[in-house]
């Protein structure tokens, strides 16, 4: 379902970028004493809306700064950039992706930011056992799709 | 106040999303397409994010307290347990899939393409469900051999 398109490496502005997103996990700390970490930050939102087991209570920074992620191509438009984004048109497999993620993060409590950029700033072992097994669960997820099932 | 400096939080974190690529999930994909054509932009921004992370942590916690709250609430749990572990894994399975995380997501939300106006839905009822299953006496590691 992943039709490989090559992506041209981009080592300046993915370093760049990176510490816009370092910056902001420090501003997040700095201010509400928080890791930043999308996943936990999600909950904290849905637990506004839906009855959630351990959902936190200080909703409203975390409602806007979600809307701050919506809205960041919509400012990086208007101020001349191009985003560039490839969404999967398979919407069962987008669907189940969607699935696994949201459960995969409540369960193991973090994602990607929570996990790899806040738990091993933090020096976290477990968030360094965390991002061992979603990189080697996405490698050999990828590795199956893309070179053994020929789907 | 809050709200204004939550909102500016997402859109930095945002904008290094996109800046950074990682917006786009064909380049997710291709990082983790070793035996492909190996995009190895994902670990630049991992460099990026952690080198600024861990000197700006430090910095921030010679304050007695953050600006806006009480005290810094960090993750206190230290044990490896099986939600951990399983819930790794999944999010990995699901990552390899998709391409996207939850922060790219909400990123791609206004751009509306339709397999994001599927993952999202499915991504929040799939939260709720492991943040409900987490505290089950099955996946605690306590009793079991």
């Amino acid at each position: 379902m992943n039709p490989a398109i090559a992506t041209e490496f981009t080592p300046f502005a993915s370093l760049g970028g990176g510490a816009l997103i370092g910056l902001s996990a420090v501003m997040v700390m700095a201010l509400f004493g928080k890791v930043a970490g999308i996943s936990g930050i999600t909950n904290g939102v849905l637990g506004a809306v839906v009855p959630m087991a351990s959902a936190p209570r200080d909703r409203n920074w975390r409602v806007a700064f979600i809307l701050g992620l919506i809205a960041a191509p919509l400012a990086y438009r208007l101020f001349g950039g191009t985003v560039e984004q490839t969404v999967s048109g398979n919407l069962v497999g987008m669907g189940l992706a969607g699935f696994l993620i949201g459960l995969g993060t409540g369960l193991g409590s973090g994602c990607t930011s929570g996990h790899g950029v806040c738990g091993l700033a933090r020096l976290s072992r477990r968030s360094l056992v965390a991002v061992l097994i979603f990189m080697a669960s996405g490698i050999a997820t990828v590795f199956v799709l893309r070179h053994v099932g020929g789907v | 106040m809050r709200n204004i400096l939550g909102f500016a939080s997402g859109l930095v974190f945002g904008i290094g999303l996109v800046v950074s690529g990682m917006a786009n999930p064909a380049k997710v994909l291709n990082f983790l397409d070793l035996a492909g054509a190996w995009d190895p932009s994902l670990g630049f921004v991992m460099g990026g994010a952690l080198v600024v992370t861990y000197l700006g942590y430090r910095l921030v916690w010679r304050r007695k307290t953050p600006v806006l709250a009480e005290g810094f609430d960090l993750p206190s749990s230290r044990r490896t347990d099986r939600p951990l572990v399983i819930g790794a894994a999944l999010f990995g399975i699901g990552w390899g899939i998709g391409g996207f995380c939850p922060g790219p997501a909400w990123t791609a939300l206004a751009l509306l393409a339709p397999g994001t106006l599927i993952f999202l839905p499915m991504m929040l009822f799939g939260l709720w469900l492991g943040a409900q299953a987490k505290g089950l006496p099955g996946l605690n590691s306590k009793g079991n051999p």
